[in-house]
């Protein structure tokens, strides 16, 4: 039987009630709206980009806590990453939460706090959640204007 | 919050009879027998679709077991066999809206499909640029889209009559909106979200006061209400079939049979036609002329049992049973701190809709099937409605008359058990 406990995490719970860098950035210079139609989810990230360095990223939006969280979360684990690194670990996000790398990903020290999104994996019906945040990103960095959808 | 909202007044509480045994009904419902993620199902869904009967489930799987054959065309047993049980479940139909003719009756694949083929055959006959289309702001989206199709096509405009914020109609403004350009009123007869019931009967009137037909869309009304197309007078009536303890893929537009012989075409193709040349076509009648192609015949005759099981156990009684359920639910839910109702008619059917502080739906959603609980989570296909109440989405609990108090009950521990988590 899934765990919510698992699903829910403190850290979480923290991220989704406090979110982390939830403003809009002034002078961003790539920019995308995400939306989930399944639940209603919107998230809007910022970002400043230089030399393929992320210098700052904020969002803002509305979801559930686990949406939510993920974009917090995401704000907070990108800050000062490169375009290459934030490619990465967009990928290892997407294995821990679809259930991928033999469960081993939960234990990978490179996806830091990111690891608390583990439980997401029993609740296939929750990915979309966990990674709209995520889906949005790499709208922004590759310049699409419109928004993205989970669907 | 509303804390001493009633649903109904106690007199209707008082027409409960002695005879429903809610434990029996439950009995001819095999998937209510069940655990999920080891609790046993509490389905509190049925607006989306309801669960099927026996009767209906016999009834799919006799005609395939016995009867398969198309209909309307062959000269063998068993395509008259099929014929006549398709044709027996449209005269049950007919009967369950009291229409004046069974040739009003006509099949299609469900409310959505209903409203379409209204939009696209009246309504591209009746509409110009310069004309109106009125609707409510609680409509779902199937009663919004086919509209604004029509209007984007014909250069004619879409008008929304609004609603307080209990989720009731603002009688007079959509008195208001009734002009010399509106062509059709479309409107829903029992919210979806809401679960408001509209004054139809009243609204009908001024409508035809000033000759403007009117469709219902009783998609949520016909399971929980005893439909009368001639008291009411509506032009055109619909719902759906798995709203209705039915199979999923069919559904009945009901249309006075004037306006329909009026209208043409739907849809092109076999069965919809008495003769075809390749010079000209000649149309079949009524309702053979809405119904090209094979229908789903099997799910047409699965509907007309799932009628006859409904008035075995007696629509007053399933409009007593749910009331009493809904006025426990409403008492129940609303004693909640820091959720909020959203919908407190004061006429309502079967649905529950709500917010809670700080918490979203979706997370409600999923906590709650872990207890075994299936409820609805999201925007109800009713995003204009979602705004007006400035909510990005609820949680809705629907209720059918094989739901018990003690669901209810497991309901609201769900609930609490939702804020001890995420709260």
């Amino acid at each position: 039987m899934p765990d919510l406990r698992g699903l829910y995490q403190e850290v979480i719970l923290d991220h989704s009630k406090k979110p982390r860098n939830y403003r809009v950035l002034e002078g961003a210079d790539h920019r995308a709206e995400g939306y989930n139609p399944l639940c209603g989810d919107r998230v809007a990230i910022y970002l400043k980009v230089e030399n393929g360095k992320i210098n700052d990223l904020s969002f803002q939006g509305s979801g559930c806590a686990i949406s939510t969280s993920s974009a917090s979360l995401l704000t907070e684990t990108l800050k000062g990453k490169t375009l290459d690194e934030a490619d990465a670990l967009f990928e290892k996000f997407h294995a821990l939460v679809t259930g991928g790398g033999d469960g081993k990903l939960a234990d990978d020290d490179s996806l830091g706090k990111l690891a608390v999104f583990s439980g997401v994996a029993e609740f296939p019906i929750r990915v979309k959640c966990a990674t709209l945040a995520w889906h949005t990103l790499r709208s922004a960095l590759s310049g699409e204007k419109e928004t993205v959808t989970t669907e | 919050m509303a804390t001493t909202h009633h649903p109904v007044s106690k007199d209707e509480h008082q027409k409960r009879p002695a005879g429903f045994d809610v434990e029996r009904v439950r009995k001819d419902f095999p998937v209510l027998d069940q655990q999920v993620h080891g609790r046993p199902l509490v389905y509190l869904d049925n607006a989306a679709t309801s669960q099927k009967p026996l009767a209906v489930i016999e009834a799919e799987e006799h005609f395939y077991r016995h009867d398969c054959s198309n209909i309307h065309r062959g000269v063998h047993e068993l395509s008259e066999r099929a014929t006549r049980s398709y044709e027996d479940a449209r005269v049950t139909a007919q009967r369950f809206l009291n229409a004046r003719h069974s040739k009003e009756i006509v099949f299609v694949r469900g409310t959505t499909e209903a409203i379409n083929l209204v939009a696209s055959s009246f309504g591209r006959k009746n509409v110009s640029a310069g004309d109106e289309i009125l609707i409510t702001a609680m409509e779902h989206h199937s009663n919004i889209v086919p509209w604004q199709m029509l209007c984007e096509e014909k250069g004619a405009t879409l008008r929304v009559a609004p609603i307080n914020d209990r989720g009731e109609l603002l009688f007079d403004e959509f008195v208001k909106l009734l002009g010399r350009k509106t062509r059709l009123l479309s409107v829903v007869h029992v919210s979806n979200v809401l679960g408001t019931i509209n004054p139809v009967r009243e609204m009908i009137e001024a409508a035809h006061r000033r000759n403007i037909p009117v469709l219902l869309d009783g998609a949520q009304a016909a399971p929980h209400l005893a439909v009368d197309v001639q008291e009411l007078d509506c032009d055109f009536y619909t719902f759906s079939g798995h709203k209705l303890y039915g199979p999923t893929g069919v559904g009945v537009l009901y249309g006075k049979a004037d306006l329909l012989e009026a209208m043409p075409p739907y849809q092109g193709g076999g069965d919809m036609i008495s003769s075809v040349t390749f010079e000209k076509t000649t149309y079949n009648s009524l309702p053979y002329k809405f119904e090209a192609g094979t229908p789903n015949i099997a799910a047409g005759i699965a509907l007309g049992a799932a009628i006859d099981y409904l008035k075995r156990i007696g629509l007053e009684n399933v409009a007593a049973y749910e009331n009493e359920l809904l006025a426990y639910a409403t008492e129940a839910v609303s004693r909640i701190p820091g959720l909020k109702m959203i919908g407190t008619a004061e006429r309502k059917a079967g649905v529950i809709s709500f917010v809670m502080e700080g918490i979203h739906p979706h997370d409600v959603g999923t906590i709650l099937d872990q207890e075994g609980i299936a409820v609805r989570t999201g925007h109800h296909c009713a995003q204009p409605l979602m705004e007006r109440f400035e909510i990005p989405a609820t949680t809705r609990a629907s209720f059918a008359f094989y739901n018990t108090n003690g669901e209810i009950d497991a309901l609201v521990a769900g609930i609490h058990k939702v804020k001890e988590l995420l709260g």
